[in-house]
């Protein structure tokens, strides 16, 4: 049973198409995030469930309940945009009171409500402060909980930790998520961070110009991509161009690599064209070959090391290959020399053209 | 001062500083002396006393002077602010083609003297302007007097400071953040609650800005008033300038115009307090 529903959503700018046919169900309590490189359409896609644009075509439900025709104000959705848009004139309290006042709460109630809110969100005693009293990530929590505070029937975040540098980012995806838990407000998280959406999300729309890739669980995303362009946005991998040489016995052939096995998958046949993808930390590094596994040597480029962790970036005829390393297994190796690297059979899996 | 200069070279700023040098030098010599020169006579003129001052200060004829001139500058200025906002709002809310036409014909009347805007009321509004005429058309026996009352010379000078008023709120205006009001539409408010809860305080900078401008230039009104306005109901520039060219009152000519002053710069210091006054600048 879904809360909120898009079926056939498309925007067109002129000849633009901004949005093709995105369809989305989400459940009650969910936490969605829309990830997408900039200019996918993912604040398009939002605007539209906000009501501050219209679709060309489609339509948005909220259980059941069609919201064309309605204006923003008459949505109860809480919305909370990149710069916050706090109002510099009211204090965090009168900023949070004010979708009450909207609503007709009188005013010691609803300033009650406001603190009430303002604790969840870990600002209590901030309530007397303007915005340009609190610090960046004090706003954000400020435009949260005013975004919270009336029980909208939806929460949309536009890349909310846009403008905030990398510890107080971390901090707000965990603040976020227990605010969102504790409340059990569906929600859609906007952002271009793939990790941002790999830690947050119950499950993750992938957006690419204007249509949606594909929609799956962080994990699923992560193992599972169904397209090349989710494979290259989604961690790192190695994408090897093949032909299926053989689907029954799964076999594939590369020009660099020789032929290959890849997990079991019900997809092309024999003769189409593939990507492979292998994640670079399914790949082993040796010296010399490990039985078990499919071997091939590669010459060593560059080494870019983490401490606890290294990248080796080198070659294998003309394709190029990553493989992540534990801190102490690449001492065995220098930019420049020839290894082994290897990988099971299980941990190729096949993307259709 | 010596030091000041050394510091100042030290820092590599003096360029500024002797690019401002003309402009300072031209207020000093056509402004500040006659200034100071105005002053020393206001206490002076005739004899040596501060009875000018004591004159200005309690005669009931002064003081009703100064009374109207606040009551006709509150006037203009609610006026202004009447005209000016929802003219501001359609030219920061409309299409960039006709934000241009609102603005060019806002600035327009920037590029007119005033005398002539003057003037074209006193045609406008006179026994025998089109404005008479068109009332006898419609069947008014006997127009009223139009020119020469408080009417006309409160219409002429919101005519010629509305811009000012304009100029003002537009600009904060153009500067509010839409993502404010798309955030209070989606928090639930429209409609007049949206202007009273959001809007309209967004905009109280330059409300205040404008207001201050309009009725501090109205304060020293002078050429506008006295030929439009009624005998009677004199402004304060007015009755200074009858003091100079017809009683040849230089001393109290002088007083007023100190009080005058002082009065502006009070009213200044206070909003400089509470608001800044680079703010009224833009
Ligand atoms: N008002 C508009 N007019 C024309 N094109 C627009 C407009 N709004 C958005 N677009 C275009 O639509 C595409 C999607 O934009 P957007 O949804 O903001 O992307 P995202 O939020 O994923 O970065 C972009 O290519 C953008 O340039
Ligand atoms: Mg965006």
């Amino acid at each position: 049973m879904s809360h909120l529903k898009l079926s056939g959503i498309s925007k067109s700018y002129g000849q633009f198409n901004a949005l093709e046919a995105v369809d989305l169900d989400i459940a009650k309590g969910e936490f969605v995030t829309f990830l997408g490189p900039s200019g996918s359409g993912k604040t398009t896609t939002l605007m539209i469930i906000a009501g501050f644009e219209s679709a060309t075509s489609g339509q948005v439900e909220i259980e059941n309940k069609s919201l064309f025709g309605l204006a923003p104000y008459q949505r109860n959705i809480g919305i909370v945009f990149q710069n916050y848009g706090l109002f510099p004139h009211k204090t965090a309290a009168q900023n949070v009171y004010f979708p009450l006042q909207m609503r007709g709460v009188k005013k010691a109630e609803g300033l009650r409500k406001a603190e009430e809110m303002l604790e969840l969100v870990g600002l209590k005693g901030f309530g007397h402060r303007h915005p340009k009293e609190l610090s960046g990530g004090q706003q954000q929590r400020v435009a949260l909980a005013r975004a919270l505070v009336f029980e909208p029937s939806l929460l949309l975040l536009d890349e909310p930790l846009g403008a905030l540098d990398k510890n107080l980012r971390e901090q707000m995806q965990i603040e976020i998520k227990r605010i969102q838990r504790a409340l059990g407000v569906t929600t859609i998280f906007v952002t271009h961070d793939q990790s941002e959406a790999m830690s947050m999300s119950d499950r993750i729309v992938v957006f690419e110009k204007g249509r949606i890739q594909q929609v799956a669980t962080p994990l699923e995303l992560y193992h599972r991509p169904q397209t090349r362009f989710v494979a290259s946005f989604i961690g790192e991998s190695n994408l090897i161009d093949v032909k299926i040489t053989d689907a029954a016995k799964r076999e594939a052939r590369n020009d660099a690599i020789g032929a290959i096995q890849y997990a079991p998958s019900n997809r092309p046949p024999t003769g189409s064209e593939a990507t492979l993808m292998i994640r670079p930390e399914n790949i082993k590094l040796s010296r010399n070959p490990v039985e078990g596994r499919h071997n091939v040597r590669m010459k060593v480029e560059t080494i870019i090391n983490y401490g606890d962790n290294a990248l080796v970036v080198g070659k294998v005829g003309e394709q190029m290959m990553r493989v992540r390393v534990l801190g102490a297994d690449v001492v065995i190796i220098k930019e420049g020399e020839e290894c082994c690297i290897s990988w099971l059979h299980d941990s190729v899996y096949l993307i259709a053209k | 001062m010596g030091n000041c200069i050394a510091r100042l070279t030290e820092r590599k700023n003096l360029w500024p500083w002797l690019l401002l040098a003309p402009l300072a030098i031209y207020m000093a010599v056509f402004f500040l002396v006659p200034l100071i020169d105005v002053a020393i006579m206001s206490v002076t003129e005739p004899r040596p006393t501060l009875a000018n001052y004591q004159r200005v200060l309690t005669g009931s004829l002064y003081l009703r002077v100064f009374l109207n001139t606040f009551i006709t500058a509150a006037t203009v200025t609610f006026a202004c602010l009447l005209v000016g906002y929802p003219l501001a709002y359609l030219m920061a809310n409309s299409k960039p083609r006709t934000a241009t036409l609102i603005l060019l014909l806002v600035t327009m009347s920037f590029w007119t003297s005033f005398l002539v805007r003057t003037y074209a009321w006193m045609v406008l509004l006179g026994n025998n302007g089109p404005i008479v005429w068109l009332l006898q058309t419609l069947g008014v026996q006997q127009p009223p007097q139009l020119l020469f009352t408080r009417f006309s010379s409160t219409l002429a000078m919101v005519h010629i400071l509305a811009p000012y008023m304009v100029m003002n709120i537009y600009s904060v205006m153009r500067k509010i953040d839409p993502v404010l009001i798309r955030s209070a539409e989606s928090l639930g408010a429209k409609g007049l609650a949206l202007f009273r809860h959001v809007y309209l305080p967004l905009t109280a900078p330059g409300i205040a800005n404008g207001s201050v401008l309009v009725f501090v230039i109205c304060l020293g009104f002078y050429v506008t008033p006295v030929l439009l306005g009624s005998p009677r109901e004199q402004m304060v520039a007015g009755l200074i300038g009858n003091q100079i060219d017809e009683f040849l009152a230089f001393g109290m000519g002088s007083a007023m115009a100190m009080v005058l002053l002082v009065v502006t710069l009070a009213i200044l210091t206070i909003y400089h307090r509470r608001f800044g006054l680079d703010k009224l600048w833009g």
